[in-house]
């Protein structure tokens, strides 16, 4: 997948999680709870989304990538380089 | 799933086996049971009864609806509200606001001798109310809220501690204070007299600043669409399926054994039966674990009305009232504690259209010992002796209403046994809470009342919170 299809995927797993929040706005560089009502429980099951989605285990150590959009797609492009969209 | 299994004498037979079994298939249940279908686990709901809901279920009864446990949700926020336990459940479900329909209450009062409080979902209107009625404590009550606001309710690792004490140190007026507990005993607390401070922010967040609210069909339209969500995510739920034992080798639970004889085998143990229930089940002789079962209970009259009740001059959703200065919230050692009771009326929420009928639910203390060793034969009588009685009490605080119903019912903690399994009928579960879930059994956990978080919206957290520490691994 290219960054902008991870991140087309990130912003629907927010739209899961959190529906009540707008996220056209979005600032990439900002961390997400700065932005968004997120508290740990959903902030974890944005972890569990992607691994039901695609399979990959991100150890916990490995969380503070994910706070911000950018951060998390950087995070997730070598991860899912070989998968295709919508797999 | 079935597993073929090879028995000792050789013999194939197949097994059922599920990474996590349920038992009970209540609020907690079957919201633990959506986290765990969610994210693909293997999960099968066992229910003992006919219907789902546990403690807040519903019946049918002479061509009308009748709800069990609830009389309003509480936790109220309106549709879209970012922040709060309601918002945190439906998104943790995955559910919409439109999946719980929730209407606000009108307004609810507490009435004691000579002083009557009100409140709505809109806190500072209590506060108010507050400074009108007792002017010298309004200061010590407003620093109580703030030291209710920075307790943070769901650490899951906290010692007791008694809330009279806490809130005597902010508030001086001892009918103030027993007012504030009223409410909040009744609709939460498994202790006589006093609560855990713990479970009194819980509960006097979700009361007085949060709120009441109910859906136009009741409970029913909440636990149907929270059924459909977990077998439309590949869930297995089974009624009629009572866990006589929970089976373990070594401290690790490894099956369950129900009355039809049935074995299902499992990774993980969810209950939400209840502690003293729960270890029961796992050793009836010689428990693993001391969990003593409580026993507050009550008594609900139900009265169908042939007209709405703001039509006789009652619109207020919820009167909770006490006869005496010192509010008495204990087991009663006759059948009914006539001193102080409920009225709800199903019928004052912010509802588009009028109900099918007027309603009126007057709920008290009952003495559980009484209702479950009394004989068939003096039941029947029993419960309409005290149904006249107990409506004789309220209507001091409510017009007279009985020259307009046209119907009756009234349960007792022989239903609630019937429909929650607890022993003694008990509604609010054990004194003792097991706040983190876990038991003396490694792979066997709690959830539900006895886990400790209350109300429906509190059952459901309940349920996910535990599903999400240990079973999401």
């Amino acid at each position: 997948m290219t960054s902008d299809q991870i991140r087309q995927v990130i912003l629907e797993i927010l739209e899961r999680i959190a529906p009540d929040e707008d996220l056209t706005d979005l600032d990439d560089v900002r961390p997400f709870r700065e932005q968004m009502e997120l508290d740990s429980m959903d902030f974890l099951d944005i972890v569990m989304e992607l691994r039901k989605m695609y399979r990959i285990q991100i150890p916990e150590e490995d969380y503070p990538n994910l706070n911000t959009m950018a951060g998390t797609v950087d995070y997730l492009i070598p991860r899912l380089k070989d998968v295709a969209v919508g797999a | 799933m079935s597993i073929l299994h090879t028995t000792l004498t050789g013999r194939k037979v197949f097994a059922v086996r599920y990474d996590t079994v349920i038992i009970g298939a209540g609020m907690s249940g079957l919201s633990a049971g959506v986290r765990l279908a969610y994210f693909e686990k293997n999960v099968c709901i066992l229910e003992r009864h006919t219907t789902v809901g546990g403690l807040n279920s519903f019946y049918r009864l002479r061509k009308r609806n009748y709800d069990v446990g609830l009389h309003a949700v509480t936790n109220y926020a309106e549709p879209g509200t970012k922040q709060g336990p309601l918002s945190k459940l439906l998104r943790q479900l995955r559910m919409k606001w439109e999946d719980f329909d929730l209407r606000p209450q009108l307004r609810s009062s507490i009435v004691f001798p000579d002083c009557s409080l009100h409140f709505t979902n809109q806190f500072s209107f209590f506060v108010e109310q507050i400074a009108a009625a007792f002017p010298q404590q309004v200061d010590g009550f407003r620093r109580l809220v703030t030291r209710i606001a920075e307790h943070d309710a769901l650490d899951l690792e906290r010692s007791a501690l008694s809330a009279r004490q806490v809130v005597s140190e902010y508030i001086r007026d001892p009918l103030l204070v027993d007012m504030i507990f009223c409410p909040l005993m009744f609709y939460g607390s498994a202790t006589p007299r006093d609560m855990d401070f713990n479970q009194f922010v819980i509960m006097f967040k979700s009361i007085f600043q949060e709120g009441f609210g109910r859906p136009f069909d009741g409970i029913r339209l909440i636990l149907k669409r929270l059924v459909k969500h977990f077998k439309a995510l590949g869930g297995h739920l089974k009624l009629r399926a009572g866990v006589q034992e929970i089976r373990q080798t070594n401290g690790i639970a490894t099956s369950v054994l129900l009355d039809d004889g049935t074995e299902i085998e499992a990774d993980n143990i969810l209950s939400s039966a209840g502690a003293a229930e729960t270890m029961r089940m796992v050793d009836p002789n010689a428990p693993l674990m001391k969990a003593e079962p409580g026993d507050i209970s009550f008594v609900e009259s139900i009265s169908v009305l042939d007209c709405e009740p703001a039509s006789l001059g009652h619109s207020d959703t919820i009167v909770f009232y006490s006869d005496s200065k010192d509010f008495h919230y204990e087991r009663p050692n006759v059948p009914v504690d006539l001193r102080s009771g409920i009225v709800c009326s199903p019928n004052n929420f912010d509802y588009s259209q009028p109900l099918e009928d007027g309603r009126i639910r007057i709920t008290a203390l009952a003495n559980p010992h009484y209702w479950l060793n009394l004989p068939e034969e003096e039941y029947v009588a029993a419960k309409d002796y005290w149904n006249s009685q107990i409506i004789q009490s309220a209507i001091r605080h409510l017009p007279d209403f009985r020259p307009h119903v046209i119907d009756t019912d009234v349960f007792t903690p022989r239903t609630i046994r019937r429909f929650t399994g607890h022993v003694n009928g008990c509604v609010y579960g054990a004194p003792q809470k097991f706040v983190n879930g876990q038991t003396s059994v490694r792979n066997l956990y709690l959830c539900g009342t006895d886990q400790g978080f209350l109300g429906i919206v509190g059952a459901m957290l309940s349920g996910i919170t535990i599903a999400n520490r240990y079973l999401l691994k």
